[in-house]
């Protein structure tokens, strides 16, 4: 069973039906108790990292997901959900995350370095990954995967990035992780087969 | 890498009905919305605009249920507009599994409503639509499908919505529209030089020439077209080998 992380901002629909589309049975969570029995963990996102942080703070929620990434149970973020798991982000001020990986979340520069790009990042962009053998991700290498978001992560240690995209002369993380997390910045649930492909590869995935 | 430009075909709805008219009249039924979202998703498109061009009150559970039906059918962005009147009313339409939703004319009758919006949602869900028309020498924002003026300066306008937060301006011509004639390059110039939101060139498209001329010349960061993918005289995958036939950077 996979445990959906439902904060109430999220476009839970579409998660829920591309996991289904690809095998994997949801559940949605709402508060930490409902994590009980959930062997898998996806953390969706759309909305403000301020919001989403209280949000899964008010439901005892941040606590049990540090409990169960610390259990071995394989965690998925996506877009606000991967930015969650670094220590701060400056999105709208300076907000404290789940700082399950050690990093930060930054936006774009308004003048991006090269010129004609436009911020939101948002539209379909290439995906280079690290490592081409990695059980998940090599499902997406040099595929391409659609973006939304004006700030990204930088993780503090280079081999915490697991993949990399480039917008406007700003190369940035596509993909984080360590161990059994795993964030990525663009939306799989949007990405027509190279998304479920993935989704796909993280629903078989034994770290 | 680079971002690719993006192709969107144009559904407009009535009554949870795919239809095609010219400037808004003479409607012909062209079919299903979920059977539309899946050829088009088959074809490899990159995204895709509903327009519930009725938009009335009562139908309003109709596009919702329509929405959530597309959404568990195609996993591609989903942009939504028609009718949007209000905060509850975007809700409704990302909670049914829109990613963007399109506020046309209740943003010019309460333009604080986008930005409300936008810090609500997020800019990346927030799409302002601008229907304009070549007055003298320059462009106003007009409703009721073209037939009415706001005396309100298009260009102006597009700008004044990017900086309250919207994410991206679907900018249609209301002269070009239901011509064929392709898009209005100088208008789709002026909002790109002129925001910073992604625009969405839309209205005109009879050529896949013209998609090209909408992301050279016009600058835009999308096309959006519907009759030529609607009645099957191009494919998605034509349309792309013609704008990378002039390296445009396209998804494959």
């Amino acid at each position: 069973m996979i445990a959906l992380i439902d904060y109430g901002m999220g476009n839970i629909h579409s998660v829920t039906k591309a996991l289904e589309h690809v095998g994997g049975r949801v559940k949605r969570v709402r508060q930490a108790t409902d994590l009980v029995g959930c062997t898998r963990i996806v953390f969706p996102g759309v909305g403000a990292f301020r919001d989403c942080m209280a949000t899964l703070r008010e439901r005892a929620l941040d606590g049990a997901l540090h409990q169960a990434v610390a259990a071995g149970t394989p965690l998925l973020g996506i877009c606000l959900g991967m930015q969650a798991l670094l220590t701060r982000s400056y999105e709208f001020g300076c907000f404290d995350g789940l700082d399950l990986i050690a990093g930060e979340v930054v936006p774009f520069p308004p003048d991006l370095p090269a010129a004609g790009h436009k911020i939101p990042h948002m539209g379909w962009n290439d995906v280079v990954i690290a490592d081409p053998l990695h059980p998940v991700l090599s499902a997406i290498d040099h595929r391409q995967l659609y973006f939304v978001h004006s700030y990204y992560c930088q993780p503090q240690h280079l081999a915490h990035t697991l993949a990399e995209s480039e917008h406007g002369g700003v190369r940035f993380a596509a993909a984080i992780g360590r161990d059994n997390l795993l964030g990525v910045q663009f939306h799989p649930e949007k990405s027509q087969q190279a998304g479920l492909d993935l989704l796909h590869a993280f629903l078989r995935w034994n770290p | 890498m680079a971002l690719s430009k993006r192709i969107i075909p144009c559904l407009d709805i009535a009554h949870g009905r795919v239809v095609k008219g010219v400037q808004f009249i003479d409607l012909i039924d062209a079919g299903d919305p979920v059977e539309a979202a899946i050829r088009y998703d088959q074809q490899g498109a990159d995204e895709l605009t509903f327009l519930d061009i009725r938009a009335s009150h009562e139908d309003r559970d109709t596009l919702y249920g329509m929405v959530r039906e597309v959404a568990a059918h195609v996993f591609m962005p989903l942009t939504v507009g028609g009718g949007v009147k209000s905060l509850d009313d975007v809700a409704r339409l990302l909670h049914a599994g829109a990613d963007k939703v399109s506020i046309n004319s209740a943003a010019l009758q309460r333009p604080a409503l986008v930005e409300e919006a936008a810090l609500r949602f997020g800019s990346s869900t927030i799409v302002v639509a601008v229907d304009a028309k070549r007055v003298d020498d320059h462009w106003e924002c007009f409703t009721h499908g073209g037939r009415k003026s706001t005396g309100i300066n298009a260009v102006a306008w597009a700008r004044q919505m990017s900086d309250a937060g919207a994410g991206e301006i679907l900018l249609t011509s209301m002269d070009a529209d239901g011509t064929r004639n392709g898009y209005d390059i100088p208008l789709t110039r002026a909002v790109v030089d002129a925001v910073s939101a992604n625009v969405v060139a839309s209205g005109g498209v009879g050529s896949l020439a013209h998609l090209v001329e909408g992301l050279t010349a016009g600058g835009a960061d999308a096309v959006l077209a519907a009759s030529i993918f609607h009645f099957g005289e191009h494919t998605i995958a034509e349309a792309k080998q013609a704008l990378a036939s002039h390296a445009i950077p396209v998804r494959r």
